[in-house]
């Protein structure tokens, strides 16, 4: 559902930026296998051996990867599919089908960011045995765009212009702005046959739809719908591995059945939602099993319809700031998990501004905010300031426990403050359905990974023309508009060299922070496990899903 | 009878049409929708939902969406999944198996053992067998199947180790043996409620039986009192059963929620749950289309058997 807030995003570090726009091809030339081996101690397996039964709480049901689906159907996507380049954990990236990744340095891509060309490995096959060429690449690319197919996404790709084949191996193409974090969605852009589409009239109901057809280290072998799907090694795999004859998902719909299932055995890696907070502590101790903390990039806040009279006021948004007491909420209710942020930038990324202001949690400073800004007291106990009273709902996923004690203990600082807070929660589809996106809250408490793809651009929630409620396009529903935050986000979508948008991102996030627009709490940290055996399962913040180096995985003898 | 038959049929239509429409306005009526599960996936814009729903062809007024699903189906395409892209009909079917598998076993045993407990509960009333029947029925009927499914596991699965945690089989074996085993605890704890639902209702019937006047007359001829029990009171006392067992038909068929959620089976329930969950339209229509039809189904083999079995009911 969309209240599962685990996405997409980077870290670039510097590395990477270099390797994709200025430096050698070096720093880019390893596989994604060989990440993840840090800790391993025997050697992976001569032949494909064994298998790994991965348990999901949410059903992978859409197996084309440019249709529109969930975090877990991403994971699946993983095992069959290659991208033209990869992004790793340390946010650089590594080629896949590509056969390096392009940079300015390799004439990759052009000094104005306009002019693309991609070097394509030769000799890799499809799982049918058909061969991979730059047509396949043309194809995927295209599709993303085609007006009659349901496709999930046209950001980025909606700018590329004069798709070239020049060789089997090689392919160019144009970009009609420079767009700088194009480079982290395609890593995170499936290639998928042209061929399985020859002679399709509905390519939204083309059979490769539920039987995929792929270049990755597993070939689809069948699926048991609402219970698991069986993949297989590709002993034709062009990188290293697969170490796995077979690779299950399997669906658990129930997170306490998903934990048990852990406990006994049945499963062997806790994938997505993992393992609740509250099991962390049996869980650290369970025989023949790791367990550990991960950080993810969402961020949770409390967030504001700026459009409301009540929010209009910063001081009555920073006194609401000052009244919540964000350590105590982590460590009584998130089991002390999380880590407490002031910026919607996940932390690990390059572009983090560690030097915000810190928050600090103190009612005298808010009571005195809302004093000084003339906000007074009324007879019924309620602030209110030139006929606004200072009331409104506050609304979040209808179900989520942890959150909803989270309102509940807010509603009673606030109260102390004057302040009315009513919760009115909803189930997801209508919470995240038009109320939210059109605006239609007061404020709403919600998790989310603000990133572009793999990138730090924030234009679709931050620009002031992203507002569906004021006929936009993008999810700007808090309806935040600072014309400095615009003329940055224009400016650091253009801008090719990290280091010089570093600084742009630096002052969004000092503004955004000023701003108030949403009063970051945390940034989430999940709880994950696998058997013991397993290795190469290694945690990667930059993309959605666990398996994402399933190739890899194998078990130690 | 044909008449009779022809009338049911035809009544049986209407109510299936007038379903159809209360579900579709009721499914299409609710805030959110098939793409609001998509609104907080990064870089996800409003403009994309809106392309999307175009494709869908959600954004069309109710009445010709409904009208385009009816024409389909009237030639027999129940539609696709939004969410696998699958006819409504395989997604069904797949599902069907598997409850079939569960349900079928669990209201066997059920069946069998619940009369069985309400027919002696009734005849030795009052004895300490009854009363153990009846507070055993209270508490089977008052513990939530959800909790009893993971006592079971923790006992079972994880500290005797004896039985399978849940599933419906191993994967990669798939035997008889295997599937057998799978099957032990779901349908125990499944029919655990369902043997004090048909326990109870049998020892009313037993009871109801028992006290009429032909069963005294049946003694007073001589007739041993196994044959009196056998042919006379059980014999009566199970024609109310066959009307609860096709009541029952439908939630058979329909799946049991709780338990397939504890035990991962891949069943109905759990279908109709997540094609609810992720406001799949066509999935969910077709659920309820499917279980409107065991509903009347159901009913309408129980009153024809009845009328089959009892001779003082004629139909027509």
């Amino acid at each position: 559902m969309s209240d599962k807030e685990v996405t997409v995003f980077t870290h670039p570090t510097r590395r990477q930026a270099l390797t994709l726009m200025m430096a050698a091809g070096s720093a880019g030339l390893f596989m994604p296998n060989i990440l993840g081996k840090g800790e391993a101690q025997a050697a992976p397996p001569a032949k494909p051996t064994g298998k790994v039964i991965i348990g999901f709480s949410q059903e992978p049901t859409v197996f084309n990867p440019h249709m529109p689906h969930i975090e877990v159907d991403e994971g699946v996507s993983f095992s069959i599919f290659d991208p033209l380049f990869g992004i790793g954990p340390d946010g650089s990236f590594y080629p896949a089908l590509a056969r390096e990744v392009p940079s300015v340095e390799n004439g990759g891509i052009s000094a104005d960011g306009l002019t693309w060309k991609i070097k394509l490995r030769d000799g890799v096959k499809w799982h049918d045995g058909k061969p991979f060429t730059a047509e396949d690449v043309k194809f995927t690319l295209e599709l993303l765009v085609d007006p009659n197919f349901r496709s999930w996404r046209k950001t980025g790709h909606e700018h590329v212009r004069e798709l070239t084949v020049v060789s089997p191996t090689e392919i160019t193409w144009k970009m009609a702005v420079a767009f700088a974090p194009y480079a982290s969605i395609l890593a995170a852009t499936f290639i998928v046959p042209k061929h399985a589409f020859d002679g399709v009239a509905d390519k939204n109901t083309a059979p490769f739809n539920n039987a995929p057809i792929g270049t990755g280290a597993f070939r689809w072998g069948n699926r048991v719908a609402g219970d698991h799907i069986e993949l297989e090694a590709n002993a034709d795999y062009f990188g290293d591995g697969p170490y796995l004859e077979r690779v299950i998902y399997k669906y658990i719909p129930d997170l306490t059945v998903l934990y048990t299932q852990f406990k006994t055995g049945d499963i062997d890696v806790i994938g997505l939602q993992y393992i609740t907070p509250d099991h962390y502590d049996e869980a650290k101790s369970l025989d023949g099993k790791k367990v550990n903390v991960v950080p993810m990039a969402t961020v949770e806040s409390f967030s504001f319809n700026m459009e409301k009279p009540q929010f209009k006021d910063p001081a009555v948004r920073k006194a609401l700031y000052a009244a919540i007491d964000k350590q105590t909420i982590i460590d009584a209710l998130y089991y002390g998990l999380p880590t407490p942020t002031e910026s919607y930038m996940p932390q690990q990324s390059f572009y983090y501004n560690p030097d915000l202001p810190k928050h600090e949690y103190n009612m005298e400073t808010a009571e005195k905010l809302l004093d000084d800004a003339g906000w007074e007291l009324g007879s019924d106990g309620i602030r209110a300031k030139d006929g606004v009273k200072l009331s409104f709902t506050n609304s979040t996923t209808a179900g989520n426990h942890i959150r909803e004690q989270v309102q509940q203990y807010l509603q009673q600082s606030f109260k102390e403050l004057g302040i009315e807070m009513k919760i009115s929660n909803l189930p997801p589809a209508v919470m995240w359905g038009d109320y939210w996106m059109m605006s239609q809250f007061d404020s709403v408490v919600v998790g989310i990974n603000f990133l572009t793809g793999a990138d730090p651009d924030t234009s679709d929630y931050m620009k002031s023309t992203s507002s569906a409620a004021k006929g936009g396009a993008g999810q700007n529903t808090w309806q935040y508009a600072n014309p400095t935050v615009d003329k940055l986000l224009e400016e650091g979508g253009t801008i090719f060299v990290p280091e010089e948008r570093k600084k742009i991102y630096f002052k969004i996030q000092e503004t955004v922070r000023n701003d108030l627009p949403l009063l970051p709490l945390f940034q989430y940290a999940i709880v994950r496990g696998h058997k013991a055996g397993v290795d190469g399962v290694e945690p990667n913040i930059n993309v959605r899903i666990d398996s994402w180096n399933v190739a890899s995985w194998y078990w130690a003898s | 009878m044909f008449h009779y038959l022809l009338g049911r049929l035809w009544q049986s239509l209407v109510l299936l049409v007038i379903v159809s429409m209360i579900g579709f306005a009721v499914l299409n009526l609710a805030p959110g929708g098939p793409l609001s599960q998509y609104a907080l996936t990064p870089g996800m814009t409003q403009e994309a939902l809106n392309r999307l729903a175009e494709q869908m062809g959600l954004n069309r007024p109710l009445p010709v969406q409904y009208a385009d699903w009816l024409w389909h189906l009237v030639q027999g395409d129940w539609g696709r999944s939004y969410r696998d892209n699958q006819p409504v009909l395989d997604v069904i079917g797949r599902h069907l198996f598997a409850t079939l598998l569960l349900m079928g076993t669990s209201t066997l045993i059920s069946i069998l053992v619940g009369t069985w407990i309400g027919i002696k509960g009734a005849v030795k009333r009052y004895s300490v067998f009854d009363y153990a029947a009846t507070v055993g029925a209270m508490v089977a009927l008052s513990i939530p199947t959800f909790w009893f499914g993971l006592v079971a596991i923790y006992v079972f699965s994880l500290w005797l180790k004896w039985l399978p945690a849940g599933n419906m089989y191993t994967i990669g074996d798939g035997s008889f043996g295997d599937y057998a085993i799978h099957l032990i605890m779901p349908s125990l704890v499944l029919a655990f409620v369902n043997v004090a639902v048909w326990g109870r209702y049998m020892r009313t019937a037993t009871l109801d039986v028992i006290n009429q006047d032909f069963v005294r007359t049946a003694r007073a001829k001589g007739l041993p009192e196994r044959t009196v029990m056998m042919k006379h009171v059980v014999g009566n006392a199970l024609l109310p059963m066959i009307t609860l067992a096709g009541v029952q038909l439908p939630s058979i068929l329909g799946g049991a929620l709780v338990t397939e959620t504890v035990f991962t089976w891949p069943g109905m329930g759990r279908l109709f749950l997540d094609s609810l969950g992720y406001n799949d339209y066509p999935v969910v229509m077709g659920l309820l289309m499917f279980s409107a039809m065991l509903v009347l189904a159901g009913n309408l083999i129980a009153d024809l058997l009845v009328a089959f079995v009892d001779p003082r009911i004629r139909l027509g």
